[in-house]
Formats: C-alpha cells, structure tokens, sequence
C-alpha cells in the first residue's frame, strides 16, 4: 500500500498562554512513499522525524495535510482503525504476559465478522514468531529476553495482524552495536519477505543509509531531501545534508570562487565552470581527496592512521571549519610523513554551498 | 555494607527509633504474652502483690465468651465486604480520576479529605444522614417525621424509610450502614495508592493497546489491573489488616454501647472486645488481643501467598 502525505503539518501549542512560542514539529511534509518500500526517516532529535511517524499510525492528530493510504484519506481516522503495526522505540511489550499472549494479543482485539477462532489465532501467532525467529521463546516473560529478542518479538506483534504498514521508532537504538548491524539486516529481510510499507525512524544516518530504498532527510520539522540513500550521499542538496550523511564526516571549509576557480586559502584548488564569483562553503568527502605532489591543496599533516583497506589521513588548514581534516585514501599510495601533505581533489566529490543560505551551488 | 569503623554511628542513628520501638512496641506485646498465660490476671491484684498461676485459662474463656463470638462475626462480615467493596471502587475512580486532565488536581485533593478528617467526625455525620427520627418532639399519636437524609431521599423516590440505626433496627441494615461508612473512609488512602501506580505506568503501553485496536474494558482488565496487581494487593492486604482492627467507626456511629439503642454489643468487634475487658480483666483482653494477632498473621500470610501468584511481576 502506498503511502501519500499531503501538506502534512504538526503544531505544539504554547504551554505558556502568554508567551506565543508555539512549536513546529513537522512543517508542510509533501510525500508518496511507493508501495512495498522501506523508508527511513532522518534526522537529529527534534526533527519532527518521530512526531510524523505517529501521525501515520493515528497516535498524532495532524494539525494541517492529509494522509491517504493508497487512495483512502485516514487523517481523521484514529489509531485503531488504520490497520497499523507499530514497534516502539523502547518495544513495549506488555510485561505481565509470554510471548505468545504479547503476540496473540492484536488478534484477541478483534471483533464482530474480524473475530479469528482460537486456532488460526495460534497458528498466525507462530507464523509471526517464525518470521521473527522467536518461535523457541513463546513461553518466556519479556523480562527473560535479551533486547534483541524483545526486539524481535515487538517486530512480531505488530507483524501478527497482517498490517498495511509497519512503523518503527528509533528500532535499533536499545541494542549493542553487534546486534544492531544484525538486527537491521533482520528487518530488511522481513520487510523483502512481507512486502509491507515500511517507514522508520532514526538518528543513525549510516543505519538508515544501509537498509532503505529511500532515505528522507529533516531538519527542525522541514523535509530537507528525499532520495536513494547514495543519491542523497553523492548529490547533497544543502550543507546540513552533506554534514549529516557519511562517516567520517564531510570536511567543510572556507572558500572562495574566483574567476570560475575555487580557493581555499591562498591555493586554487578546483576548476569550478559556470559558479560566480563569491565567497562560498566547500563540502569535500573523505574519499575526494587524492595524495599528489603535484596537487595544489596543502595541508599541515597531523597523523596518519592505518585501518588495512585503506589510510586515514589527519591534517590541518587554516581555511578548515572543522578541527581536523579527514581523508581516506588507498593504502597503496605511500605517504612520506613530513610537515605538510599534498592533496588534488576529486571534483564529484567537493560540494560547493552559498556562504547566505546554505544551499548548493552545482557546478 | 557498612564498614566496621561506620558500624557504631549506624547504631547511634537508628538508636532513637529502635529504643522507642523497644519501649512502646516490643516491651507492650512481651508484657501482653505474659499477662495473657496468666490465670485470671487482674492488674489490681497484681499491683496488691497476688501471684497468678500460668496456664491457657485465658484463651480458653475468650473463646467460651458468647460476646467474642458475636465480635468475630462481626469483624469477618464487615472484612469480607468492605475490603472487595472499597478496592473495586478505589481502582475505578482512581481510573477516571487518572483519565480527567481538567480539574484533577482539584479532584484528588476532594477525594483524599475524607482521610484526614477524624472519623468520630465522619460517624456523627452518617449517623445523622442515616438517622429516621429527627427532634421526636410531640406525643405518639404525632407523625414521625424523618430527619435522616438518606430517607428523605428513599421517602423522595417514593419508597418507605427504613430504620437504619435506631432502636429496633435490624441487624443487616446496621450492617449495611458500617459498610457504606467504612468503605467511605477507606477510599481516600486506596484512591492514592492506586492513582500513584497509574500514574507510573508506561503510557507507551496504552498507545500500544490502542493501535492494536483494544477495547477499552479490555485495556482495563488485561493491561491495567495486570499492571497495577502490586499495588492492589498492598491494599488488599492493608485493608484487611484495618478491617479487622475495626472499632472506631462503629463508635462513631453507635457510640461506645456498640449497638443500636436495645442492642448494646451487637455490631462489637475484636478491638471493642478488647476495649471491654482491658478495664479488668487484663488476662483476657491480652488473650484477645493475641487471638486477633494471630488471625491477621494467618490472614496475611493467605493474601500473601495468593498475591504472589496473581501479581505478575
């Protein structure tokens, strides 16, 4: 089922009545999320990433826009009538019933024509289990289970009433690092074997990069990109988007275009066609950087870390906004260790920004 | 643990609470032990220097009391009612309260002044409300008028006032109207407790509840009660424990007679059992008071053991 929010607007009156400080947690979000895919949504806290995940499943009442699940508008539908899973950040699952009762749980709601005899109940309950890989933990209470497990059987409740849409909140974030590379893959896989729109919520730009067919990227309640995870990666649409995605973090600098060259510093480092001249914010990737004596981009050399694959360069510049700068290259390039180190750069990887409103200037 | 050096300023902390439990605690029920395994003691003869034989004389004539049989009685049925009686209510209104956001904290602090008014106080008042004849003035060829409020309304609604608790009224109406009073006076301290677990509880839970579509009996019973068991068995438990301490509400009521006019001692309880025969008959108020101690224990015990099965976690 596809997905469409129209508009969709979140507002928190003032606590204060006095004081009009109302805030905006989700402003204006124009979006269809295809049928069948696994969106991510993300962003640092208080985005409004969480606060639109609760007003598809009906927790949120919107205060502007509609939502439509395929062609029905459900906005003014509550909670339980939109046929929704939802997995909760910290799962609650219910503390005083097994595994089993926690599953069977949704489907006992059902009423009237819906009403389920006890058997199919079981069976649909054990299916969800399986799917989940928890069918040997049916009888435990959930405080027996390791997070990952409770995980699994949060992912298999809301999975048990065969829902049109699967919403998750921040799923990985109570687990060790380990399991969470595990999980994370775990949850591709059952999304690939059910089929269910997937929408979920989370901080952690190199998890959602890895797992979704689509990444949305917020800031501050305002949708800032919408793509592919590379496409968002390799063709950033303002600063706060380069920043966020990619680890290492994007090296920024302070910049300049003159007569179609860039320059940071006194060095100009780049051919730039077409862009003015003004100051601007240079983005460079970690991996856009080239070691070349005959380059022209020089940089105090701090350190150099070995990680086997590939070299981890640590160097200063005066014109760098952040401390350091970080460049990874191939470890096969050999790097002599002396005051300075000489970089050329790979032009699809530096992004330029305007210095005004932070946006991208494509050159 | 305490290092060793510490240990003797934990003892100097805790030594003014441990001496006055000493002397107003443990002393009191070693000298009711002793009292109670001797024959007949009275603390006048004692106090003269008359020596008292030890045996279980003392039990065996509490028991033999048709009075204390009568207190038993009255003690269990007014347990048996109000403990599932108040508790119930407490766990609703304590649901609703939890669910009003306008005017709750205005709610609660109503709810919770009939705990710290004194329940003499609150016992004239029922009597009042209860009453059926107000100022009897006139002769008997006069009407009755009733007084009692909760008559006028029965006499409202078209029914016949009933005799609450004057002389001749029934046992099961007196009974009736201790139910009513004691329930009253022990909703506050439930409504408390009970709202304060709600109030800890996760609401995720309930958002959790509500996307899958539960009803909202079904939230009540399979999410909130489970949920809430612990604090509902510390009232239950603290409940029966004060039930069977009952005394002060039926003074409040009847007066220390313990009966409606005609029928002194007829609503009396173990602790109005005790009260009668402490004046001189120490021996046997002792006796009594250990027979009501061990009930309670058992009694708890029993609760105990039925909560640690039923409270989930």
């Amino acid at each position: 089922m596809k997905i469409v929010l129209q508009n969709l607007t979140k507002i928190f009156p003032s606590r204060n009545k006095k004081v009009k400080d109302e805030v905006v947690a989700v402003s204006d979000f124009t979006f269809e999320i295809p049928d069948g895919k696994l969106i991510g949504l993300l962003g640092p806290s208080g985005c409004g990433k969480s606060t639109t995940l609760y007003m598809i499943s009906g927790l949120q009442k919107p205060s502007g826009g509609k939502i439509f699940f395929g062609d029905d508008d459900v906005t003014g539908l509550s909670a339980e009538n939109r046929g929704v899973g939802l997995v909760f950040q910290n799962y609650a699952l219910y503390p005083h019933m097994t595994v089993k009762q926690n599953i069977l749980f949704p489907l006992q709601n059902l009423k009237g024509k819906d009403k389920l005899p006890k058997d199919v109940m079981i069976e649909r309950a054990y299916t969800a289990a399986k799917l989940v890989q928890i069918d040997n933990l049916m009888d435990r209470k959930p405080s027996e289970l390791s997070g990952g497990q409770q995980q699994r059987v949060a992912i298999a409740r809301a999975l048990v009433k065969m829902p049109k849409v699967l919403l998750l909140d921040e799923p990985l974030s109570n687990l060790d690092a380990r399991l969470r590379l595990q999980t994370r893959e775990e949850i591709r896989r059952i999304q690939k074997e059910t089929g269910i729109t997937t929408i979920f919520v989370t901080h952690d730009q190199e998890e959602a990069m890895s797992i979704s067919d689509l990444i949305v990227v917020m800031k501050l309640g305002v949708v800032q990109q919408i793509g592919a995870p590379q496409d968002v990666y390799d063709d950033p649409t303002n600063l706060f988007v380069a920043k966020f995605l990619g680890t290492p973090p994007i090296n920024v600098f302070d910049g300049r275009v003159e007569g179609e060259k860039l320059y940071i510093g006194d060095a100009a480092v780049l051919d730039v066609p077409g862009v003015s001249d003004q100051p601007v914010t240079v983005g460079i990737r970690p991996e856009g950087f080239n070691i070349d004596p005959n380059g022209t981009f020089v940089c105090n050399l701090q350190n150099v870390e070995i990680m086997g694959r590939d070299v981890s360069v640590v160097s200063t510049n005066e014109a760098s906004l952040n401390p350091v700068i970080r460049s990874i290259v191939n470890s096969d390039n050999k790097i002599e260790m002396g005051e300075t180190v000489t970089f050329s750069l790979k032009s699809h990887k530096v992004f330029l920004f305007s210095k005004e409103d932070e946006s991208r200037i494509y050159f | 643990m305490v290092e060793s050096k510490h240990r003797w300023k934990a003892w100097l902390y805790l030594a003014p609470a441990i001496i006055l439990l000493l002397i107003f605690t443990v002393w009191p029920i070693i000298n009711t032990l002793h009292m109670s395994v001797q024959e007949g003691y009275n603390q006048s003869l004692a106090v003269a220097g008359h020596e008292f034989e030890y045996g279980f004389g003392n039990f065996e004539r509490v028991i033999e009391y048709d009075n204390f049989i009568t207190c038993l009685k009255n003690t269990m049925i007014l347990c048996v009612l109000t403990v599932p009686l108040s508790t119930i209510l407490a766990l609703v209104i304590a649901v609703c309260l939890n669910s009003i956001k306008p005017l709750s904290r205005f709610l609660q602090t109503i709810y919770f002044l009939p705990y710290v008014t004194n329940s003499i106080a609150i016992g004239m008042v029922f009597a009042a409300m209860f009453n059926i004849v107000g100022n009897n003035i006139g002769n008997e060829n006069e009407l009755i008028t009733t007084a009692g409020i909760i008559n006028n309304v029965i006499e409202f609604f078209g029914g016949d006032p009933v005799n609450w608790i004057n002389a001749g009224s029934s046992y099961w109406a007196n009974i009736t109207v201790m139910t009513i009073y004691i329930v009253w006076n022990a909703l506050p301290f439930k409504i408390l407790i009970l709202l304060g677990g709600l109030q800890s509880v996760n609401k995720q839970y309930y958002d959790a509840a509500k996307v899958d579509g539960t009803s909202r009996f079904r939230v009540f019973t399979k999410i909130t009660v489970p949920l809430l068991s612990p604090m509902i068995a510390y009232v239950v438990i603290t409940g029966f424990i004060g039930g069977f301490k009952e005394y002060s509400s039926i003074v409040g009521i009847f007066g220390e007679k313990m009966g409606p006019t005609g029928a002194d001692g007829s609503l009396n309880t173990m602790v109005g059992f005790i009260y009668n025969a402490i004046e001189s008959q120490q021996g046997t108020a002792s006796a009594a008071a250990l027979i009501l101690f061990g009930i309670i224990f058992i009694v708890t015990m029993i609760n105990l053991y039925v909560s640690k099965k039923k409270t989930h976690y």
